[in-house]
């Protein structure tokens, strides 16, 4: 494998006092390694094959979708790839690379010699492949794979679910497993590893942003456990939580998955915001404007994150009282998220801008994350969202929010660490390429679903009627677009761990932090004694 | 030179792969025999493929554990090193109440809004019109629709064995924290007396809750398919018992480790992280008691 | 000539892509013709404002930096890295657009929940795949599937100008009254949606939604199945008719009239064409879906009825299973669904069809006889 291969070589090991050996060779190196820049890789690759996956399932959804009628497949088939799609995009690329970013940098940010619990760490890992290869298996299973929508409501997943189901029940609860030991490693190691003078307000924003959504990942993964519990008795054992007919509520289900689901949407945003808080200083060349408030920010923004669950379900029936106060408690996140965003322009007022490919990512996404979040403040005024849920509206909203905001924000990073993480820097022009093409080819996608949800197209429907057809074409061509340019991202990737100019330690002169004093690329152990911080 | 000893990071393991080979196989297995059934055709493949992986984890589980605790007794761990198991063991216990939290909230909600709209009352009471004679009580002895979904005769009371399973496990708490006490008094004799004791208290908890299930479902007709009071029921007691079972084996590993002469008066992490879980398991009871059988 | 070129290329595209010529570029939720409706368009549209006015502000302090503030034009950076007071405005500020919001929002929202004194009441039950209108107090009720024929689905015909939002027997409804609706659904979960009025409800299985409309002008209007139930989510949608009081009184009285009608066919003696010719319409209309027009199915979910021993041997059991069901499965009770006559039908047609030819039939009075039984 030429990438492993070159990975090999450039790590250099430079300890004198070390029973450390350097890294193994082969497969097995990858199969039993404790160290955090190996396993932050390998969850990067991973994460990287899981989006070309689920991306290939969007281009099938789009492909049917480019036209009225049923041109390509039958509604049970599209009904597994819209679900599919969602469960591989939120659990298999972009937790994971935000994960594979964590584990790459916060030892490095905080410096210390790897995460708290390394071990513990690589199962993490190794239980993602496992859990995918369950859950992608259930296309190949009789009944197909499950085709009730990543959010999976009973009783449609329960009564109505194919014999897979309970294959996807188990692969969530490895999902989970792995994600709750990850965060238990990630939350230990800030709270524990962090090198002397190191307070917990001069940590840098990721590492802020990951120590808040470790916090979250804890919380509400066990809730999601305990809900596919309930669905897993409710299947095979003559259980009721979600049926009427013994007293249960299909509602209930509902309750207790969005309980899991809202945080989790902040799961897979924090970590860009953190990120992006590195980022944009770096190329404004002017510190992070507002740094205390960036985290009283974050930390209000997890709290809210807790009480607001309900507005995934203001058509469902809960009472008035209810109603009101989950319209009131989402409409109040837009103040801490508000603040974040002042302060990133803040940050870029009167720097001394570059646009390198990570600022040109960090720029779009605080543009496109912000439409995003001006589309979750139109949804949060209950009475309005009885005309947006369910349509594609919410499509909308959510594909800004989680494609220029967390998936820019990944290819921000990617580009911002890789020099770090090779020694290479990559090719700048082809990354250009990359960023104009897909931020494109992402707003042909998913402008238009605004005004599809508008216009009245409900959600999840693999046919349509004739006045969707328009803003339908334009945006199946802006996802084959930007579907292809992903393929430009493999190749960018592979040539520059492959070779490219000598990266520097620092190689970004606006940069600031401990991971930029370390060679790129960095030795295999690092900070095995920590750094004094002032 | 330095004063403190540098961070132990473990050069390559094993155990990690394996653990993952053998949950997966387990889970798989698991799955397998569920649809099996549901399909009405054999599990006798879908058994073996579990059993394999049960064990695959057993032997992890002894690995893993072993590793750890031969690198702790050969001094490989700093301080801050402990702090680590610490923080872990105490999130881990943070993420076990949140998975009971999920069901305590299931059963709040049902009692609080499903059974009495569907009852009639609220906000959504109409809904008693599907529902034509059904009257909403807790517990459920009468269930929408009783063809489908049989209703209990009697619930279980919570003054007879529920309350002697209370008196138990508050006791075994106590005696743990006497066994801890002694241990840091250096007294291993009154450890490992105290440790036999808690032990013993819960295994009569287990013995006297198996009882409890059994005089559930053979004469009170309380299954799992009573209705929405069996299924929070035993999904509550049933995932509590489980915790206990496991935090039984780990106070008998603990008490094992005793014997062979582990743990110093100032070293003993793996005591204190059985006891923290003992504590938790308490608690939980505890919530269980007031919540599921009281109220 | 150039206007003659212009028709003539749209007439064209129409012809070869009717689909474009019957789509548009609709950029803005609908106000509809309800009192909800057009508060939901303004309480949408005062945020849209908000939310535009705040972009325009924010987006343009960044693009002037974008040209004003670069390296390459000789920028220098600043140092400020905080502002107290500034960060205090901007917390404080949108605080208090919120608040604002929230005011008549509330207030529209407490309106929609407020389903008391209605002068009509209508059940609406959520089916796979099609809904179920019941007039509660006038004791009659049916059921509103997919009109659109399968071909034009499937383009081997043009597309019609409802394509996929035509059903075969409307919900009426009178002009200006305050109509409730009783949401709920056999199965899954569905949702019943119609833009114009502004109503959405979630039809949960086993219980009630209430929810209410007045609609103040006559027409038809059109919604749509909005929470995913399954394979034809798609393919269930929604179409009232509004109309003025004397023709829905007109209309209700004929509805009631043909309902009594219907349960008199029940008593009358049927032969075994008239049986078939309406089993191959009930047939298609309720079970083709699954079953396939030719009757053989899509094992093994939906299996196939042409030479199937339940359409061939012991009727009983083929009465039981199109009556009761099969629990556990897709095959729903349609003894709740279908009338008496039209079971008898279908299950007729069933015996006979696709070279079954039991030569055996059921009559409408037979299937009322074993419902009473059970």
């Amino acid at each position: 494998m030429a990438v492993t291969g070159v990975f090999m070589s450039a790590v250099a090991d430079t300890h004198a006092q070390d029973h450390h050996h350097g890294p193994a060779k082969g497969i097995s190196r990858w199969l039993l390694t404790t160290n955090h820049k190996d396993i932050g890789t390998m969850y990067l690759i991973f994460s990287f094959t899981m989006f070309l996956l689920g991306g290939t399932m969007a281009m099938v959804i789009r492909a049917e979708l480019f036209q009225p009628g049923l041109q390509i497949v039958q509604p049970e088939f599209f009904n597994q790839m819209t679900t599919m799609h969602g469960l591989i995009m939120v659990f298999g690329a972009v937790m994971p690379a935000f994960v594979g970013l964590a584990n790459w940098m916060l030892p490095l940010m905080i410096g210390a010699p790897d995460m708290a619990l390394p071990r513990m760490n690589n199962w993490s890992f190794w239980l993602l492949p496992c859990a995918f290869l369950i859950l992608v298996s259930t296309l190949f299973m009789e009944g197909g794979a499950p085709n009730f929508g990543w959010t999976f409501y009973a009783p449609l997943s329960t009564t109505y679910g194919p014999p897979s189901t309970t294959f996807f029940i188990f692969a969530v609860h490895i999902m989970g497993i792995s994600s709750i030991m990850g965060a238990i490693n990630v939350i230990a190691t800030i709270l524990n590893l962090r090198a002397p003078g190191m307070t917990l307000m001069k940590m840098p924003l990721f590492v802020w942003t990951w120590l808040i959504t470790a916090f979250l990942l804890i919380a509400v993964m066990p809730v999601l456990a305990g809900v596919v519990t309930m669905m897993l008795m409710d299947i095979n054992f003559g259980t009721s939580f979600f049926d009427a007919s013994g007293g249960g509520d299909p509602v209930l289900f509902q309750h207790v998955f969005w309980f899991f689901g809202h945080p989790e949407v902040y799961i897979m945003i924090l970590p860009a915001f953190g990120a992006v808080s590195h980022i944009i200083p770096a190329f404004s060349r002017k510190p992070l404007f507002g740094y205390a408030s960036m985290v009283y920010a974050v930390g209000a923004i997890a709290l809210l994150s807790f009480v607001v669950w309900a507005h995934h379900m203001f058509t469902v029936g809960i009472p008035i009282t209810g109603q009101v106060f989950f319209m009131y408690a989402t409409m109040l996140i837009a103040v801490p998220t508000g603040v974040k965003v002042f302060n990133w322009v803040a940050t870029m007022f009167r720097g001394s801008l570059s646009f390198e490919a990570p600022m040109l990512f960090a720029v779009a996404f605080v543009i496109l994350f912000t439409i995003g979040g001006f589309s979750g403040l139109m949804l949060a005024i209950a009475p309005a969202d009885f005309q947006y849920h369910d349509t594609y509206f919410v499509v909308a909203h959510f594909h800004y929010v989680l494609v220029p905001g967390a998936i820019f924000g990944i290819f921000a990073s990617a580009y911002f660490w890789l020099p770090k993480w090779t020694g290479h820097m990559y090719d700048e022009t082809l990354a250009k390429t990359h960023f104009w093409l897909s931020f494109i080819g992402m707003n042909l996608a998913f402008f238009p679903m605004h005004f599809l949800g508008l216009a009245g197209m409900p959600r999840r429907i693999p046919d349509y009627a004739l006045q969707f057809a328009d803003f339908n074409m334009v945006s199946s061509i802006g996802a084959f677009m930007f579907g292809a340019t992903q393929i430009l991202f493999l190749f960018i990737v592979v040539k520059c761990v492959r070779g490219g100019e000598r990266a520097a330690a620092k190689p970004w002169d606006g940069a600031q932090g401990l991971e930029w004093t370390v060679p790129s690329p960095p030795p295999y152990h690092t900070f095995a004694t920590p750094p004094e911080v002032k | 030179m330095a004063e403190n000893q540098s961070y132990y990071v473990p050069e390559q393991s094993k155990w990690p792969i394996i653990a993952t080979v053998g949950l997966g196989v387990t889970l798989y297995g698991a799955a397998s025999i569920m649809v099996n059934a549901q399909k009405g055709e054999s599990s006798t493949g879908a058994w073996i493929m579990f059993l394999i992986g049960a064990m695959i984890m057993a032997y992890i589980l002894f690995g893993w554990f072993g590793n750890v605790i031969r690198e702790s007794r050969a001094g490989l761990y700093s301080p801050q090193m402990d702090r680590s198991f610490r923080w872990g063991m105490s999130w881990f216990i943070f993420s076990e109440v949140m998975f009971f939290a999920a069901f305590f909230g299931a059963l709040f909600y049902v009692r609080v809004f499903a059974v009495p709209w569907l009852g009639g009352e609220g906000d959504r009471g109409s809904s008693n019109m599907l529902w034509e004679g059904f009257q909403a009580t807790w517990p459920l002895i009468q269930t929408p629709n009783p063809e489908a979904y049989p209703p209990p005769e009697a619930i279980i009371g919570p003054w007879g064995l529920p309350l002697v399973n209370t008196i138990l496990l508050v006791t075994s708490s106590f005696t743990i924290t006497v066994a801890h006490h002694a241990l840091k008094a250096g007294n291993r004799t009154k450890v490992k007396i105290w440790m036999i004791a808690t032990i013993l208290l819960a295994i009569g908890f287990l013995v006297l809750q198996a009882e409890e299930y059994m005089h559930a479902y053979q004469d009170l007709n309380l299954t799992l398919e009573s209705g929405i009071y069996g299924s929070t029921f035993f999904l509550l007691t049933g995932f509590h018992g489980a915790h206990v079972t496991l935090g039984t084996l780990m106070l008998f590993i603990m008490l094992m480790r005793i014997n062979k002469g582990h743990f110093t008066a100032d070293s003993h992490f793996g005591f204190e992280a059985a006891a923290w879980y003992w504590h938790f398991v308490d608690v939980v009871w505890l919530g269980l008691f007031v919540f599921v059988y009281i109220i | 000539m150039r206007v003659h070129a212009q028709r003539a290329g749209a007439l064209l595209g129409g012809l070869m892509f009717p689909a474009w010529s019957m789509a548009d570029w609709t950029l803005n939720m609908t106000p509809g013709v309800t009192g909800t409706s057009n508060e939901i368009f303004s309480l949408h549209m005062t945020i849209l404002w908000i939310c535009v006015v705040i972009g325009v502000v924010v987006f343009g302090v960044m693009f002037w930096s974008i040209f004003a503030h670069r390296k390459s034009q000789g920028a220098k950076p600043a140092n400020f890295h905080e502002n107290t007071l500034v960060e205090i405005l901007w917390t404080i500020i949108p605080f208090v657009i919120l608040v604002v919001m929230a005011i008549p929002a509330t207030a529209t929202l407490v309106d929609m929940y407020d389903t008391s004194e209605s002068e009509v009441d209508i059940k609406i039950t959520g089916y796979q795949w099609k809904w179920q209108y019941e007039y509660i107090n006038e004791d009659f009720g049916y059921f509103s599937n997919l009109a659109t024929p399968r071909d034009q689905i499937e383009n081997r015909q043009a597309k019609g100008e409802n394509y996929l939002l035509e059903v075969d027997n409307h919900l009426v409804i009178p002009v200006g009254k305050k109509i409730r609706f009783l949401v709920t659904a056999n199965d899954v979960i569905h949702s019943w949606w119609v833009p114009d009025f502004g109503v959405k409800k979630d039809a949960i299985p086993g219980f009630i939604n209430e929810t209410w409309t007045r609609v103040d002008k006559p027409g038809i209007y059109r919604g749509q199945c909005t929470e995913l139930c399954g394979k034809d989510h798609g393919f269930m949608p929604v179409v009232v008719e509004a109309v003025p009081e004397e023709e829905y009184n007109t209309w209700v009285a004929e509805k009631k009239e043909a309902a009594e009608r219907e349960r008199q066919l029940t008593q009358k003696d049927w032969t075994m064409a008239e049986l078939m010719e309406r089993g191959e319409k009930a047939y298609q209309t309720a079970c083709a879906a699954c079953h396939q027009a030719d009757g053989s199915g899509a094992p093994p979910a939906f299996p196939a009825l042409k030479g199937s021993p339940i359409a061939t041997q012991d009727m009983a059991a083929h009465i039981d299973i199109v009556v009761n069901g099969k629990s556990g499965t897709a095959m729903q009770a349609f003894g709740n669904q279908l009338s008496e006559v039209d079971l008898a039908a279908v299950i007729t047609y069933e015996r006979n069809a696709w070279g079954n030819n039991t030569g055996e039939m059921v009559t409408p009075k037979e299937i009322f006889d074993y419902k009473n039984q059970q």
